[in-house]
């Protein structure tokens, strides 16, 4: 077995589990403000507000009888997601790619009917995918259609951004790459590649799968090294704004690059993972703690976003 | 990161840890409830014998017996006599067992019998009031002698415990002078005493006491010297004049009363034997709480049915300190805050290997049928009420099963919370199908882990006791919980998480 000393683990300035439940989420997230970020429909409806855009919303399922709705407005679309407005995690999250006469495509190429997604509606409605198993509504996007620099990245899915934000400062961020071990969702905790972002420029760092450091994209075999976000100061002036929509202090920032709309929010999370640590190869401690310091806050995202890019840079 | 603000809490926490504590010393010192099961304390049972001859009459015996003897608890009392009516009086300064019968004939034979324990810290309540004094009326010479040996007395002491000192040593034989001789005579001689310093004003009585050794039989009672010196009884050896009564002593009568008073009898005796027993130390603290007050946090006072009830709820907060601990410090993901605390409680039950053999058949065949209500497109809560009909017919099926088989750990599956396993196959069922197999592994074996875990420590002779008998020690425990609630280093499984940070040192 190989350990690791907490006496390293304390120099790297790595955030652990306890601390971050401790001195970062319960210290500085509003429990009143958690239905904003759990709720995805209450997420798109106060982002809106502060010019954050979000994939077009199609239709909100919240009574078992509104399902046969769904099937009407299903006819004519192509590809789109159903979501579970409080799922965590991306759980129950089904992604339709295309159609195939009657049937759906799913993003990992499997093709369903119409009664199957019903059912998954069902499910979505009884809770079984949400915080608590309290009753819930399925919301039914657009399709995220991936930028072509980022997608031919990531096996199946759509390849996201999650920035970690404290205070409004974009601490770290992280690429999120889906592979044929995480089922196309991009789920570090299930097997998807994810890869540091420098805060100062968007380009690359590291990357990991499973806790691993590695080079190449375990399914399409590119080079992870060089990937360089377009927009970036953009994406942390978005992920920035979420503060001020939310009242979060310290979240994690879920965004896509739309091909044709740019960058779009896909979720916020009030309880971000460890493991954009491990992606950056560095810990998040020492970034929390200058936020920390800082004497004087900055006021606008354009500002903080400045300011991080500045301060946080690793180039 | 500690910010000043935590101060009050941990001094909060610190007063919760040291109060669940240092109540738990001073019941154990005040009430002597044992930190260990199984300690046992010594116990005299002392059994007085009273013989007489009956004269075809009615009968009325009356045997003095202690009251509160300095240096011993009364702890049980009971007398054996067929045909005879029994009861104690208590009258002011003293008890008697007093037996009842019409028509009495022949030898007869009456036993008294009482438990005692030593404490040298039982002392006798101190009479309310003074207790008279008479003057005697001497006739002369004695007069002038007691006269006499009274004012030598007096003139070499200051206090009443002195004077009688001093008058014990005049009368002793070796310092004997005409006067003393004049009225000594070895069958009067307490009494002597006992008038002589009533006569001077110093309230004086006899008493009886018993020297206690192991297994004797017919053992004579001891006579001593008790004055009272303004504000309690003293004993003495009227011989020796020490002070104090000896540690093996039991002063069975004190005042003066007669020791025994047969009524339409004759040749009436009284005989003592002892026996020195173990009772365990338990037993003896909840009979001695039963009257004192000090009882007020024993679970004891309640029905027996109640009791076992806490018994059982007590054991739960140990149940959530292993959770918290192996969450919160190992780091052992498992499928369910609590359900490891529940399935441990089912352990405590069942006992361990029945126990896990029928969890795992339980929900191993509630997995395999779950599969087939997936496909069944239902909603959630009928899923789930299925899933729990279902799990209650597999816990019969296997019930009847191990019964007909001739295991009687069959039986003991039904123990397990039946909504609990429900719900647990559903999350299991659930984490299947979204994060595959070795995550239901992972969290079942580590739910599994922590039950047993819990088990271990809640099926602890050790604990059940502690946690029953010192129910002010969860006061501690709460505390060890608060405190991990705010413990913000890193988990043991972080340590291997983390382990490829090393690259970046």
């Amino acid at each position: 077995m190989d350990w690791i000393s907490p006496r390293t683990l304390k120099r790297l300035g790595m955030l652990n589990m306890n601390q971050r439940n401790v001195d970062y989420i319960a210290r500085y997230n509003e429990r009143s403000s958690y239905p904003l970020v759990d709720n995805k429909l209450k997420t798109k409806l106060v982002v809106a507000e502060y010019g954050v855009k979000t994939p077009k919303l199609l239709q909100v399922v919240k009574q078992q009888h509104e399902i046969s709705h769904f099937r009407e407005m299903a006819e004519e679309l192509n590809g789109f997601a159903i979501k579970p407005a409080k799922g965590s995690g991306g759980k129950g999250i089904t992604v339709i790619t295309g159609r195939d006469e009657d049937n759906f495509v799913k993003a990992s190429g499997a093709r369903v009917g119409a009664p199957v997604l019903e059912r998954h509606l069902t499910n979505i409605l009884a809770g079984l995918y949400s915080l608590a198993g309290t009753p819930d509504v399925a919301i039914v996007e657009d399709l995220v259609e991936s930028s072509p620099t980022l997608a031919r990245y990531s096996h199946q899915g759509v390849p996201d951004i999650r920035i970690v934000v404290f205070q409004g400062y974009p601490v770290m961020a992280m690429l999120r790459l889906a592979t044929t071990a995480s089922d196309g969702k991009a789920n570090l905790h299930q097997g998807a590649v994810g890869v540091g972002l420098d805060i100062g420029t968007g380009k690359s760092l590291n990357a990991v799968q499973f806790n691993r450091p590695i080079t190449l994209h375990p399914d399409t075999g590119l080079a992870l090294e060089n990937i360089d976000i377009d927009d970036w100061a953009e994406m942390l002036e978005m992920a920035s704004r979420c503060y001020e929509a939310t009242g979060l202090g310290y979240m994690g920032v879920d965004l896509v690059v739309d091909a044709n709309q740019g960058p779009l929010l896909l979720e916020l999370n009030a309880r971000p993972g460890l493991a954009i640590q491990m992606a950056n190869g560095r810990g998040l401690l020492p970034r929390l703690r200058a936020i920390e310091s800082l004497k004087r806050p900055h006021f606008t995202p354009e500002e903080r976003a400045k300011y991080a890019m500045e301060t946080f840079a690793s180039f | 990161m500690t910010s000043p603000s935590r101060l009050p809490f941990y001094i909060a926490v610190f007063l919760l840890i040291s109060a669940g504590i240092s109540l738990a010393v001073w019941r154990h010192i005040e009430l002597g409830i044992p930190w260990l099961t199984g300690e046992q304390r010594p116990v005299w049972m002392v059994e007085a014998r009273v013989d007489f001859d009956g004269a075809n009459d009615s009968v009325v015996a009356s045997l003095n017996i202690p009251e509160q003897p300095p240096g011993f608890h009364i702890l049980t009392e009971q007398a054996a006599s067929p045909g005879y009516g029994f009861s104690i009086i208590d009258k002011s300064g003293s008890r008697r067992a007093e037996w009842t019968k019409r028509e009495v004939t022949g030898p007869q034979t009456l036993y008294f019998k009482a438990q005692f324990i030593p404490d040298p810290g039982a002392v006798s309540t101190p009479p309310s009031q003074r207790p008279k004094t008479q003057r005697l009326f001497w006739e002369e010479p004695q007069a002038t002698a007691v006269r006499e040996i009274l004012a030598q007395a007096e003139a070499r002491s200051s206090t009443p415990e002195s004077m009688t000192r001093e008058l014990i040593r005049l009368m002793q034989p070796d310092t004997r002078v005409q006067n003393t001789t004049l009225l000594v005579a070895e069958e009067n001689y307490l009494q002597l005493l006992v008038d002589m310093l009533n006569h001077s004003g110093i309230p004086a009585r006899t008493a009886d006491g018993l020297k206690l050794e192991d297994a004797r039989r017919r053992q004579q009672l001891i006579p001593f010297l008790q004055i009272y010196n303004g504000e309690r009884w003293l004993t003495l050896n009227p011989k020796t004049a020490a002070q104090g009564v000896p540690e093996d002593i039991l002063l069975w009568r004190q005042g003066s009363e007669s020791l025994l008073d047969v009524v339409g009898g004759g040749n009436s005796e009284i005989s003592f034997s002892m026996l020195r027993q173990t009772v365990p130390a338990l037993q003896l603290a909840a009979m001695q709480s039963d009257g004192n007050g000090l009882g007020f946090l024993s679970f004891y006072e309640l029905p027996i049915e109640e009791q076992s009830m806490f018994r059982m709820l007590l054991l739960l907060p140990l149940g959530a300190l292993v959770v918290a601990f192996m969450r919160i410090v190992i780091g052992i993901r498992t499928s369910g805050t609590f359900m490891p605390v529940l399935i441990a409680v089912a352990f405590v039950q069942t006992t361990l290997v029945p126990g896990l053999i029928a969890f795992l058949s339980v929900v191993s065949i509630g997995l395999a049928m779950r599969g087939y209500l997936s496909s069944l497109n239902l909603l959630l809560v009928s899923r789930i009420s299925a899933l729990i009909i279902l799990v209650i017919f597999i816990t019969a099926g296997l019930s009847i099963f191990g019964y007909q088989m001739g295991f009687n750990t069959g039986m003991t599956v039904t123990f397990f919370p039946m909504v609990i396993i429900a719900w647990t196959i559903e999350r299991m069922s659930i984490l299947w199908e979204e994060e595959g197999g070795q995550e239901v592994l992972v969290q079942g074996s580590g739910s599994l882990f922590v039950a047993i875990c819990a088990y271990l420590l809640m099926s602890a002779p050790l604990a059940g006791h502690l946690t029953f008998n010192f129910p002010e020690l969860h006061f501690a425990i709460l505390g060890l919980i608060l405190l991990m609630g705010q413990y913000t280093g890193y988990k043991l499984t972080e340590l291997k998480r983390f382990t490829p940070m090393k690259a970046y040192d």
